[in-house]
């Protein structure tokens, strides 16, 4: 069952008025490494992983959604107050003719989200593999937003949310060796 | 310890259209040598935790490279 | 009429933010190492500081969330601004 907590876990805050780093920023809405993906593959997958670490799942595709809301923060920010003449500068045309300012599941180059961005396939190693890859493709894509924006506010969320992803990956790891079962066996050399 | 970037210098044709980009870099950050995280590891006190984006010194992952050097590629 | 929140707002969001963001780390820490005692005590230690700070934050800003997890003025003020990507 979920509950809805009406705050950011992270105060985000945009200092330039610049739309054009919304057409770079959705890439982590509604894109293949991005919040939504994340948290929809974890939270599926946690159905049918080991009881052991479904709790791990659980939160860490909660958190995801957490994220994905400051990304949509960031970009309802950059474009609420853009004229339809600065959203095609932005190279936002086509969303503005499909949208209008509204935020859409589409990444940078416009593609669709889909569900083809995930998966689970019900081993339990396969599954883990894949969140601690996802981790680590989000982890890049944030390094290459850090690169293109020059707002420093929106440069700290970035980093914040890239952080987190180092952080989600450490805890996939574990979660990994904790499916070995090899915690408590003696180790010889 | 570990460092949090590595660097490596791909090769260079002469036939290159555009000017090189001699020393490449790419991030290494802590969990690729944490296997297990330890208990009892030393904190950030909460204000700042929020702002690094974990509550471990340790975990922590700077980005950009703090020590950038002028001829890297980001 | 454009609504306008105190610089006291921002703070007291931003202190209840650093308080849940520890419970989270902790909590995601936790999932993994069940056993850390001393964690589990400042998880819960944390908890009650962050429903202490949601108290003051609430009656002076109404409910932080929803279906019941907190009490609701008169009118019904769940529903106002600002959201959270508003704010």
């Amino acid at each position: 069952m979920w509950y809805y907590e009406k705050k950011l876990q992270y105060p985000v805050r945009v200092s330039q008025c610049n739309p054009m780093l919304a057409k770079f920023l959705i890439e982590q809405y509604g894109g293949a490494d991005g919040e939504l993906a994340a948290a929809l593959r974890y939270l599926n997958q946690r159905y049918t992983i080991p009881d052991k670490v479904a709790g791990l799942l659980n939160d860490i595709g909660t958190e995801e959604f957490a994220h994905l809301e400051m990304i949509a923060t960031m970009v309802y920010k950059l474009t609420k107050d853009a004229t339809p003449e600065q959203m095609k500068e932005a190279g936002l045309g086509a969303h503005y003719a499909d949208h209008d300012k509204a935020l859409f599941f589409h990444n940078a180059a416009g593609a669709p989200f889909t569900a083809t961005y995930f998966q689970a396939k019900g081993d339990p190693i396969a599954d883990i593999y894949e969140d601690i890859a996802a981790e680590e493709k989000a982890r890049a894509t944030y390094q290459w937003l850090i690169n293109m924006s020059d707002d420093p506010d929106i440069n700290d969320g970035l980093k914040f949310l890239r952080e987190r992803e180092v952080v989600h990956s450490l805890r996939f790891r574990e979660a990994a060796e904790i499916l070995k079962e090899e915690r408590d066996k003696k180790v010889f050399f | 310890m570990f460092t949090q970037f590595k660097y490596w210098e791909p090769y260079i044709s002469p036939f290159d259209p555009c000017p090189p980009m001699r020393i490449k870099s790419y991030s290494t950050p802590p969990q690729l040598y944490i296997p297990f995280q330890p208990k009892g590891l030393p904190q950030f006190k909460p204000m700042e935790a929020l702002y690094r984006g974990t509550l471990w010194p340790a975990l922590f992952s700077p980005y950009p490279d703090p020590k950038k050097r002028g001829d890297q590629d980001e | 009429m454009n609504k306008q929140l105190p610089q006291e707002y921002y703070q007291l969001l931003e202190e209840i933010q650093a308080v849940d963001f520890v419970l989270v780390e902790l909590n995601l820490y936790l999932d993994t190492h069940p056993d850390d005692y001393d964690a589990i005590e400042q998880f819960n230690t944390f908890t009650k500081k962050s429903k202490e700070l949601k108290i003051v934050f609430e009656k002076k800003y109404g409910p932080l969330m929803n279906f019941g997890r907190s009490f609701s003025n008169y009118p019904w003020d769940w529903k106002e601004a600002p959201w959270p990507w508003q704010v």
